[in-house]
């Protein structure tokens, strides 16, 4: 019988002839990621069970960026450690100041198609847009990797989502995930694999299928792929014939398939507080916000900028709304700059910060006041997330929120 | 009897002919502006008073520069409590457009005006010959009800400049020489008064960085004898250049110094004073962590413009935080029409949106424990810009930008 | 496992671990200055009400949301004996496991109040209010981790350090 996507990964990585899921497997691992506010804690883990010297320095990443600019003076503390753990074990790809880890993996080709790859981070499922097995673990499981270059896994069963057709022209990546979510739930894929396919995930950019594999993690999913095409290729610089083998078997079995016509999709926003929480944002038009933030692992990319700088031509930011736009990395930052797009938003009235998590991860970035409301374009809307347990925390796409920024108040793009 | 620069401007806001030194008057103030920094508490007493009223709630100007975007709740609330005071009086609220001294110069100023700020830098709208000064909360309070306050008229120290700065020298090498040269209090209570041909060889930019600094040798203001070049200025964005007011001959000067431009070298404030001013090349080597470039003082269109030409052949060394921060959004969109903000990307610095970041030091750029940063901000007091074991040594935009590529203290011809 | 009695703190569907530990906390210097603001999004006061043995009971996907292990840590360090909860995200399931933090899957949640005394024979079964609820057991190589004391201690035995 066929396999999944999934399965033929973790095949090809353990040399088994056949996994099936339930299958309890040791994968060695081709890349992992630490981010700045757990690398002192791998860091302690390691030493703590016994470990002396990592098993690859070269398949190392130590990503700063929940914590770029610094906002407390602890925060350094975090990069002492891990600058002091990066020097001992001479690990060479360390990244201080130049965006968010999931844009860095693929962007850097750090996360290639075919590998498997753990990150300490949830969003680590970003990387199955270019067809890799990405998965987020917790700190001593990474040390307990760093030491032994293995990790076990639970081969997972797999959802086959299939979205066929043209998307309309207002309606994003975000849009398509954000409705999987409300479908599938906050637990849906819990511990399962999703495999996207389908006209519309083929005619997706790169940057789509990020943001699409980057919130599945949000119904739960241990990681979400997409078969390598000749985009991916391009953006990965991996020559076609080497990947050609990523594609899920005919006969491959699944646990669901589940089918979307792109046509009859429509823009939606995760209404507090839940990332399932979904409503077509027609209905929510009117929602008066306080503060709007493009952004995150999830939706910083150019053609997220691009988005929002096309609804904001010409347009200024409505009169006490804050705007806040957080390119995903350096690359992307200076591409905008190149492209007109930081001119246009600032023109409007936004403030670009230095990329990094920013708002996202709660801890600076533009916080809410009391009772306040914000659109945000990242892909976690639970209580407290961005201030006091009274903000109100609403998801969208780049377009939705730009043009919502400019009206003050929750609109459709045009 | 003549009178001095600052004595004019107290005299018009009296509505008196003469005013002397020493004297105090009761005036009107043509500008209030207060930041994120204070005005919470200024609204917070504003509340409890009996009568609450505004004078004129157009002389009035919030920015939100110091903690933007908000770090936590606690700079969220202070922030909406100014907008939505600022939006039930009527008054001009500036959020996240630059720091406020440099937006109250380009939107607000004019020549001839005596405005109070709830900041010690209100002293730099001397650079379009004006009389700022900064206050506390308190005082910001009885300006906001009243539209006035009391001022003792300041007494002057005229600073006659001659000559031309050299290649690779600032004002800010002038200014920091002078403080260090007067003390950190050498001019309390005092009015800085530049003039002469040096003074007016200088940009309004370059004047700006020279009045900003007064207060860090005690001054109540600094003012640079305004000319044609401010009149340009002010004209230009829409404003009134009416009092161009200048020292009569035979106005009385406590002191008076002279500064031949040419003999001024770069210099480095060491911790913790800014009075505490040694010649760079006296500097013994000192490694950095982390390196600013921005603030009131030197966040301008010149500095960015000498950082960019320094990062468009080296890279910013690897694990050096190199932060910019354009000191207003105008700044930074002209430094993106210049392609300064892509060279400085490329070049491995982080570029903040426009905001008093790490000058300010409770967030966007904080340093750590025994942590070493080169700044072209304002201070290097103890614990200023994060950690109190932490030190602030203090230079111009080409030594910072330099250090920032090699890792310690230089200047750019080392590199 | 022996079997044990605790007192039951009961929590919805989707406890996420901001609301388990929002992220501004997540660099104080230990988990035991940040366990005070365990749960404080959703009930600030619980953190200080939970003593040592008492049993969160929860609804369905437990944890989800981010790695953050200060998570399952945080709850472990209030002295908790265990979660019994519908569902739990994997993250968060892996985590509690790697730090000997007993997870338990079961629909208890609709059958107690907060409160309530309830017994627990991991494996096996639970008592509440008179009635009994089959548990299934961990497969074995998840036991082993718990049985060592948390991952920590499986490397420190792999690495020779304990016995």
């Amino acid at each position: 019988m066929g396999h999944t996507l999934i399965e033929k990964i973790i095949m090809k990585n353990t040399g088994l002839d056949t996994v099936s899921p339930g299958q309890i497997v040791t994968v060695n691992v081709d890349r992992v990621m630490i981010h700045d506010i757990f690398i002192p804690f791998v860091a302690e883990k390691f030493k703590e069970m016994g470990f002396t010297r990592v098993w690859d320095p070269d398949k190392i990443c130590l990503i700063y960026d929940h914590m770029v600019p610094t906002s407390a003076v602890e925060d350094v503390r975090h990069f002492q450690i891990g600058d002091a753990f990066a020097a001992e074990q001479r690990l060479t790809h360390v990244h201080r100041t130049d965006g968010i880890c999931h844009q860095l993996m693929p962007e850097m080709g750090y996360a290639r198609p075919g590998q498997v790859v753990f990150g300490t981070d949830s969003h680590t499922t970003t990387y199955g847009a270019v067809g890799c097995f990405s998965s987020g673990i917790g700190y001593t499981e990474m040390a307990a990797i760093l030491g032994t270059g293995e990790l076990w896994v639970r081969v997972p069963e797999t959802i086959r989502i299939e979205i066929d057709g043209e998307l309309p022209g207002n309606v994003s990546a975000k849009d398509v995930i954000l409705t999987i979510l409300g479908d599938l739930r906050a637990d849906g894929a819990t511990y399962k694999a999703l495999e996207f396919g389908g006209s519309a995930v083929e005619k997706m950019s790169v940057a789509s299928r990020l943001t699409m594999s980057n919130m599945s993690v949000e119904c739960g999913a241990k990681c979400a792929l997409v078969a390598p095409d000749e985009k991916t290729a391009a953006f990965s610089g991996v020559p076609m014939a080497e990947i050609a083998w990523l594609k899920p078997d005919p006969d491959a079995h699944y646990e669901r398939v589940i089918h979307y016509s792109a046509a009859g999709l429509k823009p939606v926003c995760a209404c507090p507080s839940q990332v399932d929480n979904i409503h077509p944002a027609a209905e929510l038009v009117g929602t008066k916000l306080d503060e709007v933030f493009i952004g995150s692992c999830t939706n910083g990319r150019l053609e997220d900028l691009a988005a929002a700088a096309g609804q904001l031509e010409g347009k200024t930011v409505a009169p006490g709304l804050r705007l806040i736009v957080t390119p995903a990395s350096r690359s992307i930052y200076i591409e905008a700059v190149k492209a007109g797009y930081i001119e246009t938003l600032v023109k409007a009235g936004a403030i670009v910060t230095q990329p990094g998590c920013g708002l996202c991860c709660g801890r600076a970035g533009g916080i809410l006041a009391d009772g306040e409301t914000v659109l945000a374009t990242n892909n976690r809307n639970f209580l407290g997330r961005m201030g006091p347990s009274s903000v109100k925390i609403y998801l969208a796409s780049p377009a939705v929120a730009a043009a919502s920024a400019a009206a003050g108040e929750i609109v459709l793009p045009e | 009897m003549g009178m001095t620069i600052a004595e004019k401007i107290v005299a018009r806001a009296a509505g008196l002919p003469e005013v002397r030194a020493g004297e105090i008057h009761t005036v009107a103030l043509d500008k209030l502006l207060s930041n994120d920094g204070t005005t919470h508490l200024t609204i917070d007493m504003y509340h409890k008073l009996k009568n609450p009223r505004i004078a004129d709630p157009g002389k009035i100007v919030f920015v939100v520069d110091h903690n933007i975007p908000a770090e936590n709740p606690k700079t969220a609330a202070v922030h909406k409590k100014m907008r939505d005071f600022a939006r039930e009086h009527g008054i001009d609220m500036l959020e996240g457009k630059g720091v406020c001294h440099q937006v109250m110069v380009e939107n607000y100023v004019e020549p001839g005006q005596l405005i109070f700020g709830a900041d010690s830098h209100t002293c730099s709208y001397g650079a379009l010959g004006a009389f700022g000064t900064g206050v506390g909360c308190t005082d910001m309070l009885y300006a906001i009800v009243t539209g006035g306050s009391w001022v003792m008229v300041p007494e002057t120290l005229r600073f006659n400049l001659h000559g031309k700065l050299r290649e690779g020298v600032y004002p800010r090498d002038l200014m920091l020489t002078i403080i260090g040269d007067i003390g950190a209090n050498g001019a309390n209570y005092k009015c800085m008064e530049f003039a002469g041909d040096g003074a007016h060889g200088l940009s309004v930019n370059d004047r700006f960085v020279l009045c900003n600094l007064a207060v860090e040798a005690g001054a109540k203001t600094g003012i640079v004898e305004p000319d044609e070049k401010v009149r340009e200025y002010v004209e230009s964005r829409g404003r009134k250049a009416e009092n161009l007011f200048v020292s009569d001959p035979d106005a009385k000067f406590l002191k008076v110094y002279d500064y031949d431009l040419d003999k001024i070298e770069p210099v480095v404030a060491c911790p913790h004073f800014v009075d505490n001013i040694t010649p760079l090349k006296d500097l013994p080597k000192v490694e950095i962590d982390e390196a600013f470039l921005g603030s009131c003082n030197n966040g301008r269109i010149d500095e960015l413009r000498v950082a960019a030409e320094i990062l468009k052949d080296h890279k910013v060394k690897d694990g050096i935080r190199f932060i910019v921060s354009p000191a207003s959004n105008e700044v930074y969109l002209q430094a993106l029409e210049e392609g300064i903000i892509e060279t400085l990307l490329k070049a491995g610095a982080m570029v903040m949106n426009a905001n008093c970041s790490v000058c300010w030091g409770s967030c966007q750029g904080v340093i750590g424990e025994n942590e070493v940063l080169v700044s072209t901000g304002t201070r290097n007091f103890k614990g200023r810009a994060g950690h109190k074991t932490s030190k602030v040594y203090l230079a111009n935009a080409a030594v910072v930008t330099a250090s920032a590529v090699a890792g310690y203290i230089t200047g750019p011809e080392a590199l | 496992m022996a079997q044990f009695t605790g007192k039951v703190w009961l929590l919805g569907d989707d406890i996420d671990t901001d609301i388990i530990i929002p992220t501004e906390y997540l660099a104080l210097p230990s988990v035991d200055d940040m366990k005070k603001y365990a749960f404080s999004p959703l009930r600030p006061e619980l953190a200080g009400q939970i003593a040592p043995g008492d049993i969160i009971v929860a609804g369905k996907n437990f944890g989800c949301g981010s790695s953050r292990e200060q998570a399952p840590e945080i709850i472990k360090h209030l002295g908790v004996a265990c979660v019994i909860a519908k569902s739990y995200a994997r993250i968060f399931f892996r985590n509690a496991i790697n730090n000997g933090l007993l997870l338990i899957e079961s629909d208890l949640h609709d059958h107690v109040q907060e409160g309530d005394t309830i017994t627990v024979a991991p494996g096996e079964q639970i008592e509440a209010g008179g009635e009994v609820y089959p548990i299934s057991p961990l497969p074995q190589n998840l036991l082993d981790i718990l049985e060592a004391g948390g991952l920590v201690r499986a490397m420190q035995k792999r690495n020779g350090l304990i016995s």
